[in-house]
């Protein structure tokens, strides 16, 4: 039979196998679930910042029609604490509350009409504490404890990196700019808010389908809670609607188990709305950022100084991890022989700040890059050159002292905004502002490191399958939240097994199924999980190739090819369908497996908490903004992106990750400031909280610089996150070009810019 | 109360709490959840649907609101299994990351095409500005749409 379908290929472009499900309505994201006679479960949440509890008068609530049950943490079967590195924050507040959106008690009802009556009438009786509302205030002696027990009072993790002799070397300088750099909470805003649904499968065990990051790890998070085996309980995560690590632990997932311990074999779903999104979601943690970069007079970087400030809120999953990779990236893409880099993540009674895209990475970029523009200024040189000049190459050392000896594209993607008409015609397009019209050209130069730091093995464990019917099926224990990465895993075994879409079935994350394979985060997910694919697809189409052979005695496996749905005999050309071939085969050989542990750097494992990493993704971003000086506001008008991700695998996939990542960021730099006052959240909506809309992000160009990781899966590393970094900087870069203007606090909103211009704040902090 | 009303070309009659909203009657009582809520309040974009062929947020529309009229979801855009063109072109350039958006996007983009066959990417981005997307950059969306309005492929279709 002649066989016209193409199989996937690597370096093209294919459909998203998640396509048509999702254009149609049809693909069911946790939030979607309504099967049978189920019900609907939620939390009445603290309200205020900090304060001791003195009752929690559940009477009222419990006696309205269709509420099931009320529950408070007395009725936690196992210990009443969530945490990945530290457990120490409570599933349902017992004696304190440590910010507003903590959850003090869990109710189930028959309806959400009945659930909000009842989340309204239960009363909290409090006495006030006093309460910490900033990093700089939670370091002082005479301040609060946020935790009484905490052994470092407010201090979640402080960290120190020291190379070469920076303190001298800064009297050394010819010139050193500095400033106290700070950036605003972020909220992820995904699309669809924290959700999953619970039941009971026939075992008895917990089955949670939930909008997570991190399946694996919420067994083991949830079982201590509920005193259960983490075998007993089963997490599913089916396709994400966003989550940027906003979903990375536990959200509603332990808030469902426990509510299914209550809910007399009905299922549970739990679904925060907006207002609770924002209210108990982590956050991008705001930072404060002293910094001093020194340099010689040839524009050589010698020395930098930086005092890292991190709000962590009030508990922390990952809080002083995140500062950690913020300290570990302080000197962005830079070669600086003399380093000091101190950091804290400190606790406050503000919402609880996690994982966001970057992890604490856009933060430091967002400060240095600026420094780095300063310092150009001062020196007279122009603001590509001096990067170049700097810029981290294979072979170097980079800030914390760990040798680059893999891919390390950073000067190439500065070489191509060199080359690029954008960068050659920038003065023309500056000259052609309007009336009350300045315009600024801007960049930013970014790295990102990839995976889990050396301490916690950062691996992978790919199963695939030949089905019964011929299908080849993968086995995806790394979540999708959108990015494309389950996609990238069928067009990889797809192209390893000459297969195209209709002939491929993938399963989704799931702990009952699927092998487990770490989060989805750190920009992590197609590097590790593909790397563990290449080699079980290998293993299943040596597999298949000498079933073939076994099949039709006295041919060697050599003799066959897998085309689409088939395996050919090439000197024959008589084929065998994969499902005939399925039936000649057991099980267990139907089935093969991958395991992939990233490499990690083997010197210098003492130079930051939990050791630094070994392999960067790289990026240099350009943007045209104009202001108009009536009313300060920023409007970007060409921004180009060139990203060092090594060989891109998936074209479309690619772009997507990048021209989202450049979009988050621009609403980062330009509009988006989650407010809290006194533990209070002010932006509570997205009417208050502006992320952009098309009408505020421009066409985005951009350029991969194909350098092959030799580590990654075909050559690629991670995407995800590199993006993020840059328009910051780059967007304060540009504002300061166009103004002579340096705004130290992001965003740049409209009223910020127009205050610094009127003020007319033209220099630059200098110290 | 009883209402009737078309829902993707079918007659259909419920009886309904007058304050029940679209986006619960849609999701829960018919579970047809293709239609997504992403705020409550409208400000989102991805509850959208048409309601005598104009977009229309599910979120603040209540069920008394429907009688008579003729609604339109997701799940209704595709025609004996085949998918519209401006699906197709949304799989086609990418324009679909976590998809969460992306009903609701489509339909409001059905919608202004069917007002203006011809947009200019200006118009485009001025049409979806009403839905967020946190995923995409909105570009690939807009070369989407952009590309089903050139192929002029809607063949009159709502």
């Amino acid at each position: 039979m002649k066989v016209d379908r193409i199989p996937f290929e690597i370096g093209k472009a294919t459909p998203r196998a998640d396509g048509s499900a999702k254009v149609s309505g049809k693909e069911k994201y946790a939030a979607d679930y309504y099967e049978g006679d189920f019900l609907w479960a939620g939390v009445k949440r603290a309200g205020v910042p900090h304060a001791t509890i003195k009752g929690i008068h559940t009477e009222a609530a419990e006696a309205l029609p269709g509420v099931i049950a009320v529950l408070t943490w007395k009725d936690i079967p196992g210990e009443n604490r969530l945490g990945i590195i530290r457990r120490n924050q409570p599933v349902l507040a017992e004696t304190v509350v440590r910010h507003s959106g903590e959850a003090v008690a869990l109710i189930l009802a028959e309806s959400r009409g009945a659930l909000k009556g009842a989340i309204d009438s239960i009363l909290l009786e409090y006495a006030p504490l006093p309460g910490v509302f900033s990093a700089q205030e939670a370091l002082k002696e005479s301040s609060p404890l946020v935790h009484e027990d905490n052994p470092e009072g407010n201090v979640i993790k402080a960290v120190s990196v020291e190379t070469g002799a920076c303190a001298s070397a800064m009297g050394e300088c010819d010139v050193v700019v500095g400033g106290v750099y700070e950036t605003p909470v972020q909220e992820h805003a995904f699309l669809e808010t924290e959700a999953g649904w619970a039941y009971r499968a026939e075992n008895g065990a917990c089955v949670i389908v939930a909008s997570t990051q991190t399946p694996f790890r919420d067994c083991f998070e949830i079982a201590p809670v509920l005193g259960m085996d983490p075998g007993s309980i089963r997490v599913i995560a089916p396709y994400l609607g966003g989550a940027f690590g906003g979903k990375d632990g536990i959200t509603v997932q332990c808030l469902l188990a426990l509510a299914l311990l209550h809910a007399g074999g009905r299922p549970v779903k739990i679904w925060w709305d907006r207002e609770e999104s924002f209210l108990a979601g982590v956050k991008r943690m705001n930072a404060t950022m002293h910094y001093r970069l020194g340099a010689k007079q040839d524009g050589t970087f010698h020395a930098l100084e930086c005092r890292l400030y991190y709000d962590g809120g009030a508990y922390s999953p990952l809080g002083g991890e995140i500062m950690t990779l913020g300290a570990e990236h302080a000197g962005s893409a830079y070669r600086i022989p003399n380093v000091s880099v101190k950091g804290w993540a400190l606790y406050t009674n503000n919402p609880v700040g996690g994982p966001f895209r970057g992890f604490g990475v856009p933060q430091v970029t967002a400060a240095m890059e600026q420094m780095v523009d300063m310092a150009a200024r001062k020196l007279g040189m122009d603001p590509l050159s001096i990067r170049l000049q700097n810029v981290v190459r294979k072979g170097d050392r980079n800030c914390v002292g760990v040798i680059l000896t893999h891919s390390t594209g950073a000067a190439e993607c500065l070489e191509t905004i060199l080359g690029h008409p954008l960068w050659k015609t920038r003065d023309e397009w500056k000259k052609g502002a309007g009336l009350f019209k300045v315009r600024g050209v801007g960049l930013a130069c970014m790295a990102h490191a990839m995976g889990y730091p050396p301490m916690v093995p950062d691996e992978a464990r790919a199963k695939i399958e030949l089905t019964a019917e011929g299908k080849i099926r993968v086995y995806a224990g790394v979540v999708d939240m959108g990015q494309g990465n389950a996609s990238t895993y069928q067009q990889i075994a797809g192209h390893i097994l000459v297969q195209d879409g209709p002939a491929m079935e993938l399963v989704l994350p799931d702990t009952a199924r699927t092998l487990p394979s770490g989060s989805s985060s750190a920009s992590r997910t197609t590097y590790t999980y593909g790397n563990a694919l290449i080699e079980a697809a290998t293993d299943l189409k040596k597999a298949i190739l000498k079933a073939a052979s076994a099949q039709t005695g006295g041919t060697r496996p050599e003799e066959f090819v897998l085309v689409p749905d088939r395996v050919r005999h090439i000197p024959t050309g008589n084929e065998i369908s994969l499902g005939e071939l399925a039936g000649s085969m057991d099980g267990p050989a139907r089935t093969a497996t991958g395991y992939f542990r990233m490499p990690v750097t083997r010197e210098r494992l003492d130079a930051i908490y939990m050791g630094p990493h070994l392999i960067f993704s790289y990026g240099a971003h350009l943007v045209y903004a104009e202001i108009d000086e009536l009313t300060g506001q920023v409007e970007i008008a060409r921004y180009l992106a060139i990203t060092d991700a090594g060989k891109v695998m998936s074209p479309r996939v690619y772009e997507q990750q990048i021209e989202g990542a450049t979009a988050m960021g621009i609403g980062y730099a330009l509009t988006e400031d989650f407010k809290v006052a006194n533990g209070s959240i002010v932006t509570q909506d997205l009417a208050t909280y502006i992320i952009p809309t098309s009408m505020d992000i421009p066409r985005i160009e951009s350029i991969p610089v194909e350098i092959a990781e030799e580590t990654g899966p075909f050559g690629m590393k991670g995407a995800g996150e590199i993006g993020m970094s840059g328009p910051m900087p780059a967007i304060g870069n540009a504002i300061c070009d166009a103004c002579g203007i340096r705004i130290l606090r992001a965003p740049f909103i409209g009223e910020a810019v127009h205050e610094a211009l009127l003020s007319g704040n033209a220099e630059e902090a200098d110290l | 109360m009883k209402i009737r009303f078309t829902l993707n070309g079918e007659a259909r009659e419920m009886e309904t709490d007058e304050r029940r909203r679209v986006i619960d009657l849609l999701r829960e009582d018919l579970t047809m959840t293709g239609t997504k809520e992403g705020c409550g309040t409208g400000e989102c974009g991805a509850c959208t649907i048409l309601v005598n062929s104009e977009s229309r947020l599910a979120c603040l529309m209540v069920a008394p609101q429907l009688d008579g009229a003729e609604v339109m979801t997701i799940e209704g855009l595709a025609r004996n299994g085949e998918l519209h063109p401006l699906q197709k072109a949304f799989i086609e350039y990418g324009a679909i990351q976590c998809g969460f958006c992306t009903p609701g996007m489509v339909m409001a983009s059905l919608d202004l095409l069917t007002r203006n066959p011809s947009p200019t990417e200006a118009e485009i981005r001025e049409g979806i500005s009403g839905n967020l997307c946190r995923c995409t950059g909105y570009q690939k969306i807009v070369e989407a749409v952009s590309a089903a309005a050139s192929a002029r492929k809607l063949g009159g279709r709502p």
